[in-house]
């Protein structure tokens, strides 16, 4: 089965940025994670996101015609941050990688995939 | 007979429906055949095998008409996944792990167990936990649809202990429910049997676990006053002032042999500490005569176990009685978040009127617990003691 692992996390929470000290070691944290999968076979495809300050949101009502939102779709405190998307045996297996994720603070959202139309 | 289904079936929603089926068909036997269950299991079985192949031939016709809709089918879906035969033990643990995954809430645990393992009705367990039929239904319809949609899979883990934990919980959250019921609702005070009945299945299925055993001698304890706990009225008696010779020896005699079994496995845990607790209360002859020091002590080992603020209610009222109101109402001072709770403001009412404090002070606590009980035996009584 598919799984998507949707990555929200506190985006003024502090975190080294490209050059500064305790980088490196940051994203080593992520790398390694991303080769476990990788090396398990649960690999499909993964994506980190610039902060929802990037975001621009389509709001579509019935009728009423498109309005573009400076902004996510969500104004709280924890925001999309990035996903995976994982091939696992089943919920237990899908947990357990996801509970691995190197995420200091927030929610992490497993949710099973229903339908990929480029699935193999 | 639904867990080997399901375990052969791969798919609880489908198992479920089947056996339906096929006991539904039953109500039309003419005479009881001479294998009734042989029976019901190969009319569930064929049944199950037609609904997959209706199921497939829908999806099929599905496929031409709206292709962009259908899933891709899985492989093989034609032929229901035969699994190795395991014994029916397994079968049956493995469904009680299922209807208590961690990934389902509480309540939905509760009704799945009750309707799949302890085989209620919907109707039965919707009157049982006082809430709408069809809410409980869609409850219900809703967890077959996520097992089945995220993958959550039938099977025993590895690590058993979180698993069992959580299962037990279940269990004795059912056992609560039917301890609250009122004399008169004898379908909610059933839930008390059916949860005896569980976790003794759980026992005879997972023997060695000692908060197993430890989780039914506490159930069997409490069962055991329940003849006591009502008055001719229906109305609730409390346990100083219950006739103790109607406790059912029976149940108590049960306890105990649960009990020593779980100590002698040296693996302490809190359901085995609530269990001593109830038996220092099942082996007093006499209120006078109970054992509150040795009580107060298991509580406070307890608190370090659990920190509830309801644990730490309890021990206060422990320590209440065996060291004095004062010794009591100094811990009571500590417990936190439970200002909404009725009975932390009636044992705080009951301590401060032992301690001689002034009626206002009593008064507004014992209003505070009317103000906040639920259960309407609990107000009457709390009515009777203003």
């Amino acid at each position: 089965m598919e799984y998507m692992i949707l990555i929200n996390g506190d985006e003024s929470a502090p975190r080294p940025s490209y050059g500064e000290p305790g980088y490196e070691e940051f994203m080593a944290t992520w790398l390694a994670y991303t080769q476990r999968l990788i090396d398990g076979g649960h690999w499909v495809s993964g994506a980190n996101l610039h902060p929802s300050t990037t975001a621009t949101t389509i709001a579509r009502g019935f009728g009423t015609g498109d309005t573009l939102l400076d902004g996510p779709y969500a104004e709280t405190k924890e925001q999309l941050a990035g996903y995976y998307l994982i091939r696992a045996a089943d919920l237990d297996e899908a947990l357990q990688l996801a509970a691995a994720i190197p995420l200091p603070a927030g929610a992490i959202e497993v949710r099973p995939v229903s339908y990929r139309p480029d699935a193999s | 007979m639904l867990a080997l289904l399901t375990h052969r079936f791969g798919d609880l929603g489908l198992a479920d429906d089947a056996v339906q089926d096929a006991l539904v068909s039953a109500l039309s036997w003419e005479s009881v055949p001479d294998n009734p269950a042989a029976w019901l299991y190969t009319v569930a079985h064929n049944r199950a095998i037609d609904l997959l192949r209706r199921e497939a031939a829908a999806r099929r016709r599905l496929l031409r008409a709206a292709p962009e809709l259908t899933t891709p089918p899985p492989p093989n879906e034609e032929e229901p996944m035969i699994v190795e035969h395991s014994p029916v033990g397994d079968e049956q643990l493995r469904l009680m792990l299922l209807c208590c995954h961690p990934a389902l809430d509480r309540d939905t645990q509760i009704a799945l167990t009750l309707r799949l393992v302890g085989g209620l009705t919907t109707t039965e367990i919707a009157a049982a936990f006082l809430v709408a039929e069809p809410t409980l239904a869609q409850r219900i319809v809703r967890a077959k649809r996520k097992i089945r949609a995220a993958g959550i899979p039938l099977s025993i883990p590895a690590e058993l202990g979180d698993r069992l934990h959580t299962l037990l919980t279940v269990l004795y959250l059912i056992f609560n429910e039917g301890y609250l019921a009122r004399a008169s609702e004898g379908h909610r005070l059933a839930l008390m049997d059916d949860a005896v009945r569980l976790t003794e299945s759980t026992d005879a299925l997972t023997p060695g676990h000692a908060e197993v055993e430890g989780l039914l001698a506490l159930e069997l304890f409490t069962r055991a006053r329940t003849a006591a706990r009502f008055d001719a009225e229906g109305e609730i008696v409390l346990l100083e002032h219950q006739d103790r010779s109607r406790w059912s020896l029976s149940d108590i005699t049960r306890a105990d042999a649960a009990l020593s079994s779980a100590l002698s496995r040296m693996e302490p845990g809190p359901f085995q500490l609530h269990a001593l607790i109830a038996s220092r209360h099942a082996h007093a002859a006499t209120p006078a005569g109970t054992d509150w020091p040795t009580i107060a002590a298991l509580y406070r080992q307890l608190a370090q176990m659990d920190r509830s603020p309801v644990v730490a209610l309890n021990r206060a009222v422990a320590v209440a009685m065996a060291e004095g109101p004062d010794a009591g109402l100094a811990l009571l001072d500590e417990v936190t978040g439970l200002e909404e709770y009725h009975l932390y403001w009636a044992a705080r009412g009951e301590l401060l009127r032992r301690a001689g404090r002034n009626d206002e002070e009593v008064r507004s606590a014992l209003l505070r617990a009317r103000e906040l009980a639920a259960n309407p035996v609990e107000r009457r009584h709390l009515d009777r003691l203003l």
